[in-house]
């Protein structure tokens, strides 16, 4: 109930619209319903022989509720799109502003493609509330109300029928639908995932698979998936069908016993004779109005479980929190210190912690090296250093002030990061670039993608900077994506550098070749260089020996192989390749 | 496209049949229900007659009303009976020739895309099947039999509906055609918009750090204005071949209702013909009203039936099965691969060009070569995933090409780069290799592979779920796992990729006994990156660009060999753990618990 009502304020800011769509919808019901009952009885008064120009007005009426209801209908679904249209955009711009506080958030990009992306088809599914289940519901309301307005003119006997019959529809038969069909929903949600899983399973593994000659295990299985999902859907078919012909039968039915009501009353001229056909053709026609409830329901149980999973995703209190009063952050010109002191980290409490008593500093103009195996907790120290999460225990500093009371964008703007994997926007080359510096002029960029070596990759597209990439465009190889990013680094041309892991989806010789263009953005750039791949380390001032979230060693790279540690040991291990003996 | 799906219909024939004559029926019942309505009404209205006289028709009344209903139910059931089989057919042929189509052609397209065809795109071909085409006949013959039923009651009003009937669609057509395209294309855009901000969604962390994500929230909702306006021009036109529809069906109802009454004032016509007539006028045009409502659901199923014709109609890479088959007889065997070409579908450049070969029974040679030189093209070749543009691989002087794909694939064990475990225990992910196999030799091919002490770590150990639903191992767990089921396959030509990369040099030395044991009394293909392995083989191969540049034995190879194969060795020999995701998602930079 509760995530109805916060359902239904999302479409208070469009009430008026929604108010006009409801009256074009009743319009329009009602010139439908006008019209077969003017038209009964223009039958059966023109049988009774009366003069031509008696029955003007309801051939006049006949003539022109065609083009009543045809516009009516016609105005009432633009306006309504309109207004799902407008809902949508709200609903899209509420989501990301409860959002983007909250990203990179563990959970949310963790298992990211599959939640995402059930996210954003759920804020979809939203816009719908309105046209597919408030809207429907307030007509049905409203016909049902003037029906029972109309017959009360014959007799309220007749009325109360009427409304009893509407609603035994209108209500009674989506709930008999929705308790028959109870858990079926789940059942074929189920069936549907288990026949994906299969078919996905088969497709991914299909060098398994035919290796090793399993194709017809594989037909099988599908087919035993695709068997039982037949199952419920057969079962739902019939509680379907049980429901359409509920409706229709309720909708004869009423006129059935409206009628064998109504003839006692012709006998004593309650009601006069010329109204039987009329009654007859009213209740028929009003039951337009509820025919479109059943699936309104089913819609609104949808709605609602989707919006119960926006809510809790949006909802989610955001890791970090910018100060009321942020600070602006003081340009230096003397450059910046980033310096962790004693800081701890755990995602979440009761976990072990990620990072344990870390501290180091990174001076001006210095390159200092975080390495160690893997799990050690070393892109975290970026995220902390980005301000994405705060430390446990502990703080990082900038400039000897703890970073938390500034201002967050001009924080992140002294950082420039290349990281493991770069994401390229469903956008232009050019675009992509823009991303690091809105301002740049075609100068600088021409001289960022010099610098990252893409000159020549840019030349061969045909279209240039302006060819699309992304998702949905040019798919760019794994070496083509980080030189992207080492690109937007130039671009950005931040203070602070941060590589995390650059290299590291790289096969040896992409690696190779990005190692100049590396090599240059880091020239005289204070560096925070995370790998676990131990190149160039007789360049850095210091490194640091991460193991399990602690610094186990320190030190330069001639002095830590001089202690025959961890590094040494990690060292040898990787040079051991290259021995021909 | 249409036709095409006509054609795979025949698994639905006779329920979809049913479904029409159900249709039908249902027809007729209204027909009957409507005649008894204008009967009562008369005898009451015009006759005066009471409750008692109308009893009878009443009751048939309420039986008709009962039929009617009833035929509905059983016309949705039979529907969907007839989509269901439709979707089960054209689902398991699909996936039985993406089976065929092999790894060759799926690893060119995204996985994704193709299980959401399979799964989700063929279940919207349920309003195409179940609703569109039963109603494309009926609209066609219950407006006849309603003419042909009113025709003896009154010739005019049959003839004026006969005529009107066929002008309402026409009309429909002619706007429409005319606003389809458009619609298309907003359509498109719709989607466009979806994806632009699942997009920005994903983007999240990059926009943050670049400090744009603000500004994105003010374009989110200047893309939605934008659209909105685009859209609500093109709907403008969209919606107003419903409402001709609307207005065209309301005003004949209208015009028949006023010609009645005027031939009524003239006794022209009975009351109660004249009643029955109005009452089945609308039920004349609703078949097509009907067909209207539909064809949108409709057209959208068959948009995704486009796609899945052009997978059935994608050629197959293997040639045709040989009517006899023969089998080698159990022994080493040797393979000889001469003036072997492939050219990729689509692509200028061979793969590989005129690769000659030797792989000498029960030796070890190793390929090496730079990504993109050949080697996984040869490996395919060597699996019959493919069949090769010109040029023949025998083995023990039988081409494998005389042999079907299945059974040549019995005497080869490949060892992936990437194993896929496939949802099931990992006692069955082994298994796979030979069904036949007890639960000993399984345990036995585990500890082989050195595979055991990691299982019995797993909460359940063998009977352990995993795969994509189940435990997730890493990538070097699942290596070991493919090391076991070559092992338990026990075949004479074995073909490893790549066999330790996701391993740490530990877990590495650790298995190096057994993969020699397992690469001993074998022909073995092992294609490396690793000097390590390498240092084991018979021979060393080089492939670049799709030939071979240097072959020879170990010792005889001459310092610039060296120096190419270091080129292609791979430096990073710290610990590859980060890299041991066992799927490769594209996800952020941020994702990794790291």
């Amino acid at each position: 109930m509760k995530t109805f009502t916060r359902l239904l304020a999302f479409l208070s800011p469009l009430r008026w619209r929604i108010a006009l769509a409801i009256l074009l919808g009743s319009v329009m019901l009602v010139s439908s319903i006008s019209l077969f009952g003017m038209a009964a009885y223009l039958i059966a008064a023109a049988a009774l022989g009366p003069l031509l120009v008696l029955l003007s007005i309801p051939i006049y009426l006949v003539q022109t509720m065609g083009i009543v209801r045809a516009t009516s209908r016609y105005v009432e679904r633009l306006v309504s799109h309109n207004t799902t249209l407008r809902l949508l955009a709200h609903l899209r711009v509420w989501a990301y502003k409860r959002i983007e506080p909250q990203a990179p958030a563990h959970l949310l990009v963790h298992r990211s493609g599959d939640l995402l992306a059930r996210l954003v088809a759920d804020i979809e599914d939203l816009q719908n509330v309105y046209l597919r289940v408030v809207s429907p519901m307030v007509v049905a309301l409203v016909i049902s109300l003037f029906t029972f307005g109309i017959f009360s003119i014959f007799s309220p006997e007749l009325a109360w029928v009427a409304l009893a019959f509407l609603a035994t529809a209108g209500l009674g038969v989506p709930c008999l639908s929705a308790w028959l069909s109870r858990g079926l929903g789940k059942q074929q949600v189920a069936a549907r995932a288990a026949l994906n899983t299969q078919v996905v399973d088969g497709l991914q593994g299909i060098q398994d698979v035919l290796a090793f000659g399993r194709s017809q295990a594989q037909l099988e299985g599908l087919a035993a998936c695709d068997r039982a999902l037949g199952r419920v859907q057969r079962r739902m078919a019939t509680i379907t069908g049980l429901q359409s012909a509920l409706g229709d039968l309720l909708m004869n039915t009423a006129m059935w016993v409206l009628i064998i009501l109504a003839i006692p009353m012709v006998a004593t001229r309650y009601i006069d004779g010329v109204y039987l056909g009329v009654i007859g053709l009213l209740i028929l026609a009003s039951f337009e109005a509820v025919q479109p409830l059943a699936p309104a329901f089913q819609g609104l149980g949808h709605s609602l479980t989707a919006a119960e999973r926006v809510f809790a995703v949006a909802d989610a209190p955001p890791p970090v929190v910018e100060s009321d009063t942020p600070q602006p952050v003081q340009v230096n010109p003397g450059g910046y210190t980033l310096s962790f002191e004693q800081v701890h980290f755990t995602y979440l409490p009761g976990e072990r912690e990620v990072l344990s008593d870390i501290s180091f500093e990174l001076r001006q103009g210095l390159r200092v090296a975080i390495v160690g195996p893997s799990g050690a907790g070393k892109s975290t120290l970026v995220r902390l250093a980005l301000r994405f999460r705060d430390p446990t225990s502990g703080i990082i500093c900038l400039n000897g002030q703890d970073i938390r009371p500034y201002n967050l964008r001009e924080l992140r703007e002294l950082v420039g990061v290349v990281a493991q994997d770069t994401y390229i926007f469903n956008d232009t080359l050019r675009a992509n670039l823009l991303l690091a510096r809105p301002q740049a002029g075609e100068a600088e960029i021409e001289a960022a993608v010099e610098q990252a070596q893409l000159t020549e990759f840019v030349r061969q597209l045909p279209q240039g900077l302006k060819t699309r990439v992304g998702e949905l465009g040019l798919q760019m190889s794994g070496g083509e994506r980080q030189r992207l990013a080492i690109a937007r680094a130039f671009l950005k041309n931040a203070p602070i550098l941060m590589l995390d892991e650059a290299t590291a989806n790289l096969d040896a010789l992409t690696e190779r070749a990005l190692l100049d263009a590396l090599d240059e953005l880091t020239l005289g750039r204070t560096t925070l260089h995370i790998t676990h791949r131990l190149l160039g380390m007789e360049r850095m001032h210091e490194i640091l020996v991460l193991e399990r979230g602690s610094i186990v060693e320190r030190g330069t790279h001639e002095e830590l192989l001089a202690v025959e540690g961890l590094y040494r040991q990690l060292f040898d291990v990787q040079q051991g390749v290259l021995t021909l003996s | 496209m249409h036709k095409k799906l006509l054609a795979y219909i025949k698994a639905s024939r006779s329920m979809l049949a049913l479904t029409i004559v159900l249709g039908m029926l249902g027809a007729i019942a209204t027909i009957a229900q409507i005649a008894l309505l204008s009967e009562i009404v008369n005898a009451v209205f015009l006759l005066h007659r009471g409750l008692a006289q109308v009893l009878v028709p009443l009751a048939l009344l309420m039986g008709a009303l009962t039929l009617r209903a009833s035929l509905l139910w059983g016309r949705e059931v039979t529907a969907q009976r007839a989509a269901i089989r439709l979707k089960s057919s054209l689902r398991e042929r699909v996936f039985a020739h993406l089976l065929q189509l092999g790894p060759a052609w799926s690893s060119g397209e995204r996985t994704g895309e193709l299980a959401a065809v399979i799964s989700e795109g063929i279940e919207r071909l349920d309003a195409y099947i179940g609703r569109y085409l039963p109603q494309l006949v009926l609209s066609v013959v219950v407006p006849l039999l309603i003419i042909v039923v009113i025709l003896p009651v009154d010739w005019f009003s049959a003839v004026l509906l006969l005529f009107t009937g066929p002008v309402i669609p026409l009309l429909m057509a002619l706007v429409g055609s005319n606003t389809s395209k458009r619609t298309r294309a907003q359509w498109a855009t719709l989607s466009l918009m979806s994806a632009h901000f699942l997009d920005v969604m994903q983007g999240l962390t990059t926009l943050k750090v670049f400090g744009r994500s603000q500004a994105q929230q003010e374009r989110i909702a200047l893309i939605s204005d934008r659209f909105r306006d685009k859209t609500l021009q093109v709907l403008r036109y969209a919606f107003l071949s419903g409402a001709v529809l609307e207005f065209m069906t309301l005003t004949a109802i209208g015009v028949i209702a006023t010609m009645l009454g005027v031939r009524l004032l003239n006794n022209g016509i009975s009351f109660d013909s004249a009643f029955f007539i109005l009452l089945l006028t609308p039920e004349f045009y609703r078949p097509l009203q009907e067909l209207g409502v539909q064809r949108h659901a409709a057209m959208e199923g068959a948009a995704s039936a486009k796609r899945i014709f052009e997978i059935l109609e994608t050629p197959l890479a293997t040639g045709v099965e040989p009517a006899v088959e023969e089998s080698f007889p159990t022994g080493p065997i040797t393979i000889d691969i001469s003036a072997l070409s492939y050219t990729y579908p689509r692509k200028e450049q061979p793969a590989l060009d005129g690769v000659s070969l030797q792989l000498a029974a029960n030796t070890c040679t190793a390929l090496v070569g730079r990504s993109g030189a050949g080697k996984s093209t040869l490996v395919n070749l060597l699996m019959r995933f493919m069949d090769a543009t010109s040029g023949t691989i025998r083995a023990n002087g039988v081409p494998i090409t005389a042999l079907s794909p299945h059974r040549w694939r019995e005497y080869v064990a490949l060892v992936p780069q990437r194993p896929y475990l496939f949802y099931g225990t990992v006692r069955e992910n082994i298994r796979l290799a030979r069904p036949e196999a007890s639960d000993d030799e399984v345990t036995h091919a585990a500890t082989l592979a050195g595979v055991t002490a990691l299982i019995d770590e797993l909460p359940r150990g063998f009977d352990t779920q995993v795969g994509e639903q189940g435990m997730q191992l890493s990538a070097g767990q699942a290596q070991r796992v493919a090391i076991a089921r070559a092992i338990l396959k026990n075949t004479p030509i074995l073909i490893l990729d790549e066999p330790t990369s996701c391993l740490d040099p530990d877990s590495e030395a650790r298995i190096r006994q057994s993969l020699t044991s397992l690469m001993r009394d074998r022909t073995v293909l092992v294609i490396a990156h690793r000097y390590n392995t390498i240092a084991q083989a018979d021979r060393i191969v080089v492939l670049e660009d799709g030939r071979i540049v240097e072959a020879d034995t170990r010792d005889a190879l001459t310092l610039s060999a060296h120096a190419r194969l270091l080129g292609t060795v791979s430096t990073s020999e710290v610990s590859e753990g980060s890299i041991e995701r066992h799927t490769a998602p594209h996800s952020s930079a941020y994702a990794s618990a790291d």
